[in-house]
């Protein structure tokens, strides 16, 4: 697919720097490191990430650069973003 | 009216959006453009993010059907684009549209992507037209709601825009052709697709060969996929539904059975695909028509149970010089969204009508359609599959059981009445993923929701969820009215006021 030598951004979530390649939405950006989930339902904090993956569905809200609820499917990833998801007490929602 | 306003708005720059500025904008009309994503195309030519989208260099368009069309609708958009006959406005969202003095449309937009101040805009027009596509039907399944369980055209977007898979294994489940889309996009990217699981079965498909073999074009697209679906190996299971996932993330395992012709289980049928970490889910589409049922435009629902928009000859609706184009009118593909968006745009811009020939073609792709959509239809028995536990409603956490409680014991027997009694869509999404399934439970096992039950879903005085500064920002006096032909001058000045100092 993309070639292996394209550009990358370096970005942190929770706090943990990450990288993406270079264009990618924030969500392709956990996913493509691991990171299936980084939100909790408010009712049972089930773990939620990507469902619809053109922004109708809300599940894969996010924090973005201090901004909360904004969709991890539709947003590129840039330099230094500071993306932050939900947690469990064992660890990150996974 | 002080402001320069446009004589055309478009909403929504996918294959019918592109079609009908361009051809609004070739029939001398003014005519601007908003979409919610950062750069034209949609849905179905979601391409990775151009990084300066008016450049000669033409975007890479591997993966992708049609992509000479795109690239000469591109070309065109941005000719008009440069000689100041289109607008557009990426990253916006129309949250609720109004009409205005002199039955002007006005479209209260929000960001994409919110800033954390004022980024929306107002913008006004004398015709709208709508082309803002469809998305994905959704039935619960046990365990949909783990992570990696994704819409089927989620999946497609994601390796569309990204250029990487979402992971290695998967299953693709539902019902429709577009499952083969999506299993052969994932294989060309190098995913493992473990099996397609079809709930109808294709042999359905014999009396319709006829309305089908009129598309020549849709007969190579199915050989296209016998091929890549031989040559990857991909299982292709029809009459098969899956029945379970369980909740090892990274490895789920997929529970599969067989149904009958209702969609009623066999029992000691099926089997388990494991290590699965990617499941896609479709059902057909369905169009976003919140915009157009809160202008009043007259819906039906169509054959394959989904709520659209009723237009005629020139594709314009109920109200007049409101035009619908694309899946808003039915679910028919990019081919006839862009036949539908030309006539859309001219009628519009005060353009001609469709030759003959594009009105034959209009024909052709809407009876092949037709014919698709009767063979995937919902099916009936769909409930056989669902346990007490399995969420209905993923935003409010609302499960099949409780919304049967709702309906048994409170008599919810319709979509809002559900709403009410039990929160289902009354969440984030607003009913968007769990409208088609809480219309079809509160109807009633083998009856299908009627447009009313539909359109319920559908009516609400914000198509997407905004901020409330947005709200804050419409000028004291304003009212959030969906036909608002009360409004009064001074509303109208502030209106006005605003739009010139959005234009720069």
């Amino acid at each position: 697919m993309t070639a292996a030598n394209s550009p990358k951004v370096e970005f942190t979530f929770n706090g943990q720097p990450l990288q993406a390649k270079e264009g990618q939405s924030i969500a392709a950006g956990l996913m493509s490191n691991g990171i299936l989930a980084w939100r909790l339902t408010r009712k049972s904090a089930q773990p939620r990430g990507v469902f619809c993956g053109i922004g109708v569905c809300f599940d894969c809200l996010v924090k973005v650069d201090g901004l909360t609820n904004q969709r991890a499917c539709l947003i590129q990833i840039t330099e230094g973003m500071d993306v932050v998801g939900e947690t469990t007490d064992e660890g990150p929602a996974r | 009216m002080r402001a320069e306003l446009s004589d055309v708005l478009v909403v929504g720059a996918g294959p019918a959006g592109l079609s009908a500025a361009v051809a609004a904008a070739d029939a001398g009309a003014r005519v601007t453009v908003v979409d919610s994503g950062q750069q034209i195309g949609g849905q179905f030519w979601r391409h990775a993010v151009e990084q300066n989208s008016e450049s000669q260099e033409q975007p890479d368009g591997r993966g992708h059907h049609n992509w000479g069309h795109f690239l000469n609708l591109r070309s065109r958009f941005n000719q008009h684009r440069a000689q100041k006959r289109i607008r557009f406005l990426p990253g916006q969202q129309v949250w609720m549209v109004e009409r205005g003095p002199d039955q002007l449309f006005i479209a209260h937009c929000t960001p994409t992507q919110w800033q954390g101040q004022h980024g929306g805009t107002v913008l006004s027009a004398e015709r709208l037209v709508l082309c803002t596509g469809g998305y994905d039907r959704q039935l619960p399944i046990p365990g949909w709601d783990l992570p990696g369980v994704m819409a089927a055209g989620g999946v497609q977007g994601y390796i569309k825009a990204n250029g990487v898979l979402p992971g290695r294994q998967f299953v693709i489940a539902g019902t429709g052709p577009f499952l083969l889309s999506v299993a052969a996009n994932i294989a060309a990217a190098g995913g493992k697709v473990k099996a397609v699981l079809e709930a109808k079965a294709v042999t359905d498909w014999l009396p319709h060969l006829v309305a089908a073999s009129g598309v020549p074009g849709k007969a190579l697209e199915g050989v296209e996929y016998a091929s890549t679906f031989l040559r990857h190996r991909i299982p292709y299971k029809t009459r098969s539904v899956i029945t379970n996932i369980s909740n090892d993330v990274e490895a789920k395992t997929i529970t599969w059975a067989k149904v009958d012709r209702a969609g009623a289980l066999v029992p000691d049928s099926g089997g388990t695909y494991e290590n699965i970490d990617i499941v896609g889910l479709g059902w057909g589409f369905t169009p976003l028509l919140e915009l157009a049922v809160s202008l009043g435009v007259e819906t039906r629902v169509d054959v394959d149970g989904s709520l659209v928009g009723i237009v005629d000859d020139r594709q314009e609706s109920s109200v007049p010089g409101l035009y619908l184009a694309g899946e808003i009118t039915g679910v028919g593909g990019a081919t006839l969204a862009q036949v539908e968006g030309h006539a859309a745009g001219s009628a519009a811009g005060g353009g001609p009508g469709l030759s003959w020939g594009a009105k034959a073609q209009r024909r052709r792709h809407r009876r092949f359609a037709r014919a698709m959509h009767t063979v995937h239809p919902i099916p009936e028995r769909w409930q056989d599959w669902v346990r007490p536990d399995t969420l209905l409603c993923r935003c409010e956490e609302v499960t099949f059981a409780q919304a049967q409680e709702a309906r048994e014991e409170l008599g919810a027997t319709d979509s809002r009445s559900l709403k009410s009694f039990a929160r289902v869509g009354m969440g984030w999404c607003q009913g968007k993923v769990c409208g088609l399934a809480a219309s079809c439970l509160s109807a009633g096992i083998g009856q299908d929701p009627d447009s009313e039950s539909l359109s319920s879903v559908l009516k609400r005085p914000l198509a997407v969820p905004v901020p409330l500064t947005e709200l804050a920002m419409l000028a004291p006096g304003e009212e959030l009215t969906g036909l608002g032909s009360d409004s009064n001058d001074t509303t109208f000045e502030h209106l006005n006021s605003r739009l010139d100092a959005s234009q720069e």
